[in-house]
This record gives C-alpha cells, sequence and structure tokens, in this order.
C-alpha cells in the first residue's frame, strides 16, 4: 500500500515516478512525431527503387543502397556548390555579427539623445516584411550594377540591416548590458579610449554572445533563399537554388539514359545532401545554439 | 592644437553616435529610401528597360488593377488563404511551444538531449528543404490520412472552413517545426522562474493542472506576447510562403499593368494586412506594463 502511494505522491521539489512516466512518454512520443520527416528522409533516401515500390519495406530498407546519394551529389555537383552557398554564407554572417556586435554596444552603453527612438526603429526593421522595401532595393542594386554579386548580400549586411540583424543588435544589446559599467568606467579612469575598451575589455568578456549570434546568423542566411534568389538570380548556384531546380537539373543530366528515373528516394537524398553541412555544425557544437538563447538573455527583462 | 574641451554629456553622445553611426546610415540608405521609394513606386508603373528605370506616376491605377486583373483576383485570393492559415497556425504553435517547454522545463534527466531534438528543425528548415519534405509525403498528411481524420472534417464542415483546417493538418508537423526558438524562449523564461514558488504551490495542496494556470501561464504572459508576434513574423517572411511568391513573380510579369510598381503595391497590401494581425495580438496580448512603459521584448 506505502509503495503504491509513493507512485503517485512524491516529496515536494521531487516527480512521483508516475508522473515521470508520463513526462517521458509524451516527450518521445512528441519527439518521434516531431523528428518523423527526418526519419523518414534518411530511411527513404537509402531504399533503391525496388525497396521503394515494396509495400513491404517499410522503414528499414532490404539493402543499405547508396546509389541516390551517388546520383544527388553528382546532380547537386556538390564540393563546388558547398563552396558557393559558403560565400554566400558565412562571409555575411561573419560582418553581420560583428557589425551587429559594434551597434548593440552604443545602444547598451551610451546615452545619447533619440536613443529611446531610434532603438524602438531597431525593433521596427524586424516587423516591417521584407517584400516592401525588397523591390526598390532591387532596381538601386540593379542602378549600381550589384545584381547577381554576392555584395547584394553583404552590404546591407555591413550596415547593421542583413537578414534579421535587430535580433542580433538586441542579443549584444542584452549582453552588454549585463556586463557591469564600474569595469568600463574603471578602464577609462586609466586613460583607455571608447574603442579599446570596447575591443579590448568588452569583446573577450562576450565570447557567448559571439558564438551564438554567428551561428544563428550562418543557420539563417544558409537557409534563406527568397531574396537570396532575387539579388543573386537563379545562376547563382548554391546548394538551396540547386535544391529547389533539382528535378529539372536531374532530367537535363539523364535524359540520355532511359533507364534512370528520378524518384523520391533520390530527391530526399538530395535534401539530406543540403542540409548535411548545417546539420554536422549543428551537432558539433549545439550546446552554443541552445544555450546560447538562454545565455545571452534574449528573451529580454 | 588645443585639445577641444567637451563636456561629458556631449562627449558621451558623440561616442554613442559613433557606435551606432554605421547602423544610422544603413537604415537611410537601405531601409527609410527604399521604403520611400515603395510608396512612390506603388503609385507608379516601374519598368526596367535596356536604357534605364522608367518610372511613369499614375495614380491609384496598381492598387485598381488588384480588383480588375486576373493577377490580382490570384494575389487576393492567396493572400485571403494564407490568412486563414496564419491565424490557425500560430496559436498552435504558440500552443505547442508552451507544452513542450513546460514538458523540458521538469527535473528529467535527458533534457538536453530533447531540447536538442526541439530545436533541430531551426537549422534545416529552408524554403526548398520543406516544400520537398512536403511534397515527398514526410510533411505528416500520411498520418491523419489513415485515420481518417480529413475526411471528417470534410464531411462535417462547410468548404469554406474546412479547407485551411485540413491544409494545416496535412502538414502539421512541419507547423510544428517552426517552434524551435519560441520553445527555448519559453523555456529561458520558465527557468528564470523560482523553484520555490511552486513547492510552496504543492504545500498548500495544489495540484499540477491549478500550477499550470495559475502560475506557470501568467509568467510567461510577455513571451507569449513576444512570441506571437516572432511566430507571425517568421511564417509572413518565410521563403516558401505563397503570397510573397506571388509578390515576386508579379515583379517579373512583362504584362501591361503588371509589374515592379504592381508587385509594390500587393506588398503594402500584404504589410497593411500583417500589421493589422499584429496590431490585434498587441492589443489582446499586450504586456501590462506597456500603458506605462513600452513594451519589452
Amino acid at each position: 500500500m506505502n509503495k503504491f502511494k509513493k507512485l503517485f505522491k512524491s516529496r515536494i521539489g521531487e516527480l512521483s515516478t508516475f508522473s515521470k512516466v508520463v513526462i517521458y512518454t509524451l516527450l518521445i512520443s512528441i519527439g518521434f512525431v516531431y523528428l518523423y520527416p527526418i526519419l523518414f528522409m534518411i530511411s527513404n533516401s537509402m531504399k533503391s527503387q525496388q525497396d521503394l515500390i515494396n509495400p513491404m519495406v517499410n522503414w528499414i530498407p532490404m539493402n543499405l543502397y547508396f546509389g541516390n546519394y551517388e546520383k544527388a551529389f553528382k546532380v547537386l555537383n556538390y564540393f563546388p556548390t558547398l563552396f558557393e552557398s559558403m560565400l554566400i554564407t558565412v562571409l555575411p554572417a561573419l560582418i553581420q555579427t560583428a557589425v551587429t556586435s559594434f551597434i548593440g554596444y552604443g545602444f547598451a552603453k551610451y546615452d545619447f539623445k533619440f536613443k529611446k527612438t531610434l532603438f524602438v526603429l531597431v525593433l521596427m526593421t524586424f516587423v516591417i516584411p521584407v517584400q516592401v522595401y525588397m523591390i526598390p532595393r532591387y532596381v538601386m542594386f540593379f542602378e549600381f550594377n550589384l545584381l547577381e554579386n554576392p555584395l547584394a548580400i553583404i552590404l546591407p549586411a555591413l550596415f547593421g540591416q542583413g537578414l534579421n540583424s535587430a535580433i542580433f543588435i538586441l542579443i549584444f544589446y542584452q549582453f552588454f548590458r549585463m556586463i557591469p559599467k564600474s569595469i568600463n568606467e574603471a578602464a577609462e579612469i586609466d586613460g583607455a579610449g571608447p574603442y579599446y575598451i570596447f575591443f579590448k575589455i568588452n569583446v573577450p568578456l562576450a565570447v557567448p554572445a559571439f558564438i551564438t549570434s554567428f551561428l544563428f546568423s550562418l543557420v539563417w542566411y544558409f537557409n534563406e533563399t527568397y531574396i537570396a534568389s532575387l539579388f543573386l538570380g537563379a545562376k547563382y548556384s548554391n546548394l538551396q537554388f540547386k535544391l529547389a531546380s533539382f528535378v529539372s537539373e536531374f532530367e537535363a543530366m539523364y535524359s540520355s539514359e532511359q533507364l534512370i528515373m528520378i524518384n523520391e528516394g533520390i530527391r530526399l537524398a538530395a535534401t539530406l545532401l543540403t542540409i548535411l553541412p548545417m546539420l554536422i555544425v549543428y551537432f558539433t557544437i549545439q550546446r552554443w545554439f541552445v544555450e546560447g538563447v538562454e545565455k545571452t538573455g534574449v528573451t529580454g527583462e | 592644437m588645443r585639445k577641444v574641451r567637451v563636456s561629458r554629456k556631449v562627449r558621451e553622445n558623440l561616442i554613442g553616435y559613433s557606435f551606432i553611426s554605421i547602423w544610422i546610415i544603413g537604415l537611410l540608405v537601405f531601409m527609410i529610401y527604399p521604403l520611400l521609394m515603395s510608396i512612390y513606386y506603388s503609385f507608379s508603373d516601374v519598368r526596367i528597360l535596356g536604357t534605364g528605370i522608367s518610372v511613369e506616376f499614375h495614380g491609384f491605377t496598381n492598387f485598381t488593377n488588384l480588383f480588375k486583373l486576373e493577377e490580382g483576383f490570384v494575389f487576393i485570393e492567396l493572400l485571403i488563404s494564407f490568412v486563414k492559415e496564419l491565424v490557425l497556425q500560430v496559436p498552435i504553435i504558440i500552443i505547442f511551444s508552451v507544452l513542450i517547454a513546460v514538458l523540458l522545463n521538469q527535473k528529467i534527466k535527458g533534457r538536453g538531449f530533447f531540447r536538442s531534438i526541439f530545436f533541430l528543425p531551426v537549422i534545416i528548415a529552408s524554403g526548398p528543404v520543406i516544400s520537398e519534405l512536403i511534397s515527398q509525403g514526410a510533411g505528416g498528411a500520411n498520418v491523419f490520412e489513415t485515420y481518417g481524420f480529413i475526411q471528417i472534417i470534410e464531411q462535417s464542415l462547410n468548404p469554406q472552413i474546412a479547407e485551411p483546417i485540413i491544409n494545416v493538418f496535412s502538414q502539421i508537423i512541419i507547423i510544428f517545426w517552426f517552434s524551435g526558438v519560441q520553445i527555448l524562449i519559453f523555456l529561458a523564461g520558465l527557468q528564470k522562474v523560482d523553484g520555490q514558488i511552486y513547492e510552496a504551490a504543492k504545500v498548500d495542496g495544489a495540484g499540477a493542472w491549478e500550477t499550470f494556470w495559475k502560475i506557470t501561464l501568467p509568467t510567461l504572459r510577455n513571451l507569449i506576447f513576444v512570441n506571437f508576434i516572432y511566430t507571425i513574423v517568421l511564417l509572413s517572411t518565410f521563403s516558401d510562403n505563397i503570397v510573397i511568391q506571388s509578390i515576386k513573380s508579379n515583379m517579373f510579369n512583362q504584362r501591361p499593368g503588371t509589374g515592379y510598381g504592381f508587385a509594390t503595391a500587393m506588398s503594402w497590401v500584404y504589410f497593411l494586412v500583417i500589421m493589422t494581425l499584429i496590431g490585434i495580438v498587441v492589443i489582446i496580448f499586450r504586456p501590462s506594463d506597456m500603458k506605462t512603459k513600452r513594451g519589452r521584448r
């Protein structure tokens, strides 16, 4: 009787066995559904044509088949495309992180006129959809001959107007505000200039914010295709664009070979290859993503 | 040379502005100027010709064309169905992320593991990837079809209401995928709550259900507001969104009456619709301290 009671009642501050079972069941089952598309992708990308049409084969293919990956790899022209993707991903992300840290620091540490109004404007830039101002930007880039040039992506980032820049300004603003003002004041008394204080004292203290911002920026730039395809044009090859036009590229490549038909296995293999770089980044340094959100205090006080 | 003496206050202003000056330039060049031009374009016929750009002012024609040209009808139809789906999707995402955040906030083993699972989609969700997954049947449609769920909705509701509901359920997993960041924001909020409050509630005999409604939810109030806005912005600017795709394809439309000006008019209509939705959220979920000082984000 006592044991049975223990199953449902627990000491203060602890979970009873029963509620633990409930929580685990919920998390595992929701987690499975949540990952379903990924598991589906992995499983089907390793199935041969026979396995795909065989109703007996559900999750586990009869034998491991990498032919889909081989074909997808060729059609995507993987490594050269990956290199070009990185060019329009890593560079803007680095620049965006550096510039927004500077801006966020200014907002966090100095009192200047119209600071509140300007800060509201920072937040506004996040809410206004890009669609409203992208056409004039497009025309502007056309006039300066910047279309189909990575600069069309890099320049806005350089001036703190890149992809989700407002969020990064906010991250740095929150983070630099948490660093006590007395540190800056002490350095000032010792005769250090404002930029010296920023680069030599505050930047080293804000390494977590830099890492988190860079990672988010990287991932968002990697996954953004709407603006990128508008400003860079379809000719610019990047993994995401290649995936978007995968079917037609596949047909162009294998049109002479009647026997090779596109199937879901090949398409899912291509999808997996596209997300692979970010998956690798995520699983090697995943704690910086997840803990970063808490540590940098994005949630705002 | 004599060193210019400035008061501390002026100095602070100057240094402050020197840090944010790059942003102010960016704001003027990449935001304010394009926004003003965008207003002008929406009242003009804009063409990119071999020789340059021609902009001809023609009043409200672009806006009236929305109700005259076939492209306009298509756009408005897409916009309406997008708003219907958004109204369903956003609350689903918010409820889902509160639920997951509460589960992840419990003292259990393997929290870190589950946390990284629920964040994973943020890393991979791009327009092409999502549309590939949905078109290859990985979006979860079959899960609901097998249980006859969709037929039940189809038969019991009128098609106007049933259609968006079916659309939402046929890609429910992908919709859940948009909650990665929101879960972490809620989780961070929950972790700031002092555990003693829960213990005190337990001592007073409050059950899990009561604790959730009386303690957990009120502490998340401001974050619910933040996440509502974040989710609306996220969904309305997502690369695969039908409305913004339609705006983009209209930019390059050569037919008379359409083109860049027409697409700009569309984007303003879209902007007003999104702002109205955000306005409604502000009215309903406004943080309680917003009347006295500006809301936090």
